[in-house]
Formats: C-alpha cells, structure tokens, sequence
C-alpha cells in the first residue's frame, strides 16, 4: 500500500521529486489534456515496470540502460500508435509530447530505482502510484491554468470572455507551477 | 534465477533478443493500427473539405504547383452529378508566426469564396489562434468575397482584410495562405 500512495504526495513526481517537467509545462493548458498526457504516461510506466521486473535478472548490468530504454520506447511507441488511431483529436492536442515520454526521467528513474530491485506486483503497484501521481499532479496544473487562462474547466466554459491569458502561454506554466509546489511543500510541512 | 553475467556474449545476446521482440511487438500494433489512423485522417480531410464546398457527391484530388515554386498544392474538385459545384484547396503559408499554417480553402466555380477553415497551425493562443472559426469571427469576412475584387490583404496594407487585433502577422500568414489557394484554382482554370 505504501508503495501506491507515496506516489501522490511524498514522492510526488511533479511536486517534490520535480522530475518529468518537459510534458508538465507543456501540455498542461488544459484539465483534460494534462489528464490525458498523465494517464499515456501511467500506462508506460506500469508496462515498463512489470517487464522491466520480469526480466530484470537476465539483464546483464552493464547494458540494463540501453535494454531499459527500448522497452520504454516501444510502449510509448504504442501508445502513439494506438492513440493517433482511435483517439485522433487528443493526439491532435498531446501530439508532439507523446514520443518524448520516452526521455521522460520519472520512466527511467522508476524502472531503475525500483522495478530493477524489486518484485513483478510491487512493481506494478509503484507505477500505478507514480502514474496516478503525475496525471493528478498534472491535471491539477492544467485545471488551474485552463480556470485562469480560459475561463473553462474541462472544456466546460463558465466565465464568458479571454480570462488571463499568460496562463494559457508558457510563462503562465512556470508561475502556476511555482506557487503549487510552495503549496505543498507548506502543506507537508504543517 | 541467477542475475546473468556481464560478459560480452551475454551482452549481445540479451540486447540482441529485446530489440527483436520490441521490434516484432511494434510491427505488430503498427499493423493493427495503420487502418485506424488512416481512417481517422481521411475523416479529419473530409470533414474539412465538407465545411468548405456546397454539397457534393464525389471528390477529385489534382496536385497543382503554385506559380512562385514551392510545395505542390491540392485542390479537392468536389463533383456533383458530373458536375464542379466548387475546389477545396489544401493550402499553406510559411508567413505565420511561429511555423507553417494548413488551411482548406473552398472556392465556388466562379471563385468566390465559400468557406474557409484551419486544419493545422501553431499561433500564440489567444492572439493568432482567433484565425480559427471556433474562436472568433475573423474568418467570416472571406464568405462570400471574390478575390478578384476583395484585395486579400490587411487594412493596414491597403487590403479590405480586418485583422485580427494585435495579431497582424498571423492575419497577414492568413490572407497569403488564401491568395495561393486562389491563384491555383485560378490557374487550374477554375475563375471562368
């Protein structure tokens, strides 16, 4: 059980391991689009961390980086590949962020710190907690940068007119992303 | 199980294996998959080119270079009973503010303007993207005009465009893309 909620606060990949922040400031204009980039991104890591702890004791040390990241490529490779195909409008959105879940460091990270160490269930569970983590991390970003920049909340617009616009551009990303992270660290430190 | 050794042969082997199976499993979705997507992108056209020309029965796709070089363009002749009720003309600019705008351009045969709509463009969001007929009424003023007399340029640049306020390059990256869909169609001999 440990192993699922560290994921959400205390080792939250967003907000306090900070890794993965390409795709987090990226694609988070919107809920739905950080939601969708967190669930492509879960569904990586859960794949990568089971095979990675299947096999895990016939891969030579040496080269377990390289064999690491072929298998994470080929499932975000799928995942591009079945996404453009039945959901064409959120690979219209997600498009360019997708291949790069490949270099995303929390894939990696997790593969190495963990499903190398450990069990074929822990392992899942760990990707599961680490991937619900960043898709809540990221849609709660996208949620709060879609409210102040749109208007809207998952696309659902209730305040009519432009709203802030940063919000929607990049520097909005930073400043949004910035005052969440001092939320937290205060809220884990209370 | 024993952790395997790192020795040269096992390291070969061990990589060698996983890049075959990562390999066979990816040929694999790409074949379940080719089908959807192909699908998916044709609809995408389709419903662009549907919002642009009246009615139709039947499309016919010519590949036309534009008199200045540069990229080929299509123009989706949209038939009905034989006959041309109007062009959908896939077209671009390389004018817009940050990269190449895709636009379809759809022409009646006496080269008004029927429509028009974004397929694909990467302007800053709330400013460039109100080229887009979900987000502002910009492109509404190209109905119904005739280049012939409708001179596809901004205001500012003593054309009869409004542009969109605060966002005069990607205006202007959009009256270009429309004059080249023009020009073609017009060179296609579509204009009569």
């Amino acid at each position: 059980m440990e192993n699922f909620t560290k994921g959400f606060i205390k080792n939250n990949p967003v907000f306090a391991l900070l890794l993965g922040m390409c795709p987090t400031l990226g694609v988070t204009t919107s809920a739905i689009n950080g939601l969708g980039m967190g669930l492509a991104t879960t569904f990586v890591l859960v794949a990568a961390n089971v095979v990675i702890s299947l096999i895990k004791n016939i891969i030579p040390d040496k080269v377990r980086i390289p064999a690491f990241i072929v298998v994470i490529a080929s499932f975000v490779t799928i995942v591009d590949l079945v996404m453009a195909g039945f959901a064409p409008a959120l690979h219209e959105q997600l498009g360019l962020f997708i291949p790069l879940i490949v270099v995303n460091c929390i894939v990696l990270g997790r593969a190495e710190a963990f499903a190398s160490k450990n069990g074929v269930f822990s392992s899942l569970i760990d990707g599961l907690g680490m991937g619900f983590g960043f898709a809540f991390a990221l849609t709660l970003l996208g949620g709060i940068r879609e409210i102040l920049g749109s208007g809207a909340f998952f696309g659902f617009k209730f305040i009519p007119g432009d709203g802030i616009l940063v919000f929607v551009l990049a520097p909005g990303a930073f400043i949004a992303l910035g005052y969440l992270i001092a939320l937290i660290n205060r809220l884990r430190k209370a | 199980m024993a952790k395997t050794e790192s020795s040269f042969k096992n390291m070969v082997l061990v990589l060698l294996g996983i890049t075959l199976i990562a390999s066979f499993s990816l040929g694999a979705v790409y074949n379940l998959t080719k089908e959807p997507i192909a699908k998916a992108q044709q609809a995408k056209k389709e419903a662009a080119i549907k919002q642009v020309v009246p009615d139709f029965e039947q499309l016919e796709a010519v590949s036309v270079v534009p008199d200045g070089g540069g990229d080929p363009l299509v123009i989706n002749k949209a038939l009905k009973g034989g006959e041309v009720v109007g062009y959908a003309v896939e077209t671009y600019t390389d004018k817009g503010f940050s990269g190449r705008i895709q636009l379809m351009v759809g022409f009646a045969p006496d080269g008004t303007i029927f429509n028009t709509a974004v397929l694909k463009h990467a302007e800053t969001p709330g400013l460039g993207d109100k080229m887009d007929a979900a987000k502002s009424a910009f492109p509404e003023q190209f109905k119904n005009q005739n280049p012939e007399s409708f001179v596809l340029k901004v205001k500012k640049d003593g054309g009869n465009v409004d542009a969109i306020t605060a966002a005069t390059i990607s205006s202007r990256a959009f009256c270009d893309g429309v004059q080249r869909a023009y020009d073609v169609v017009k060179k296609e001999g579509g204009s009569k």
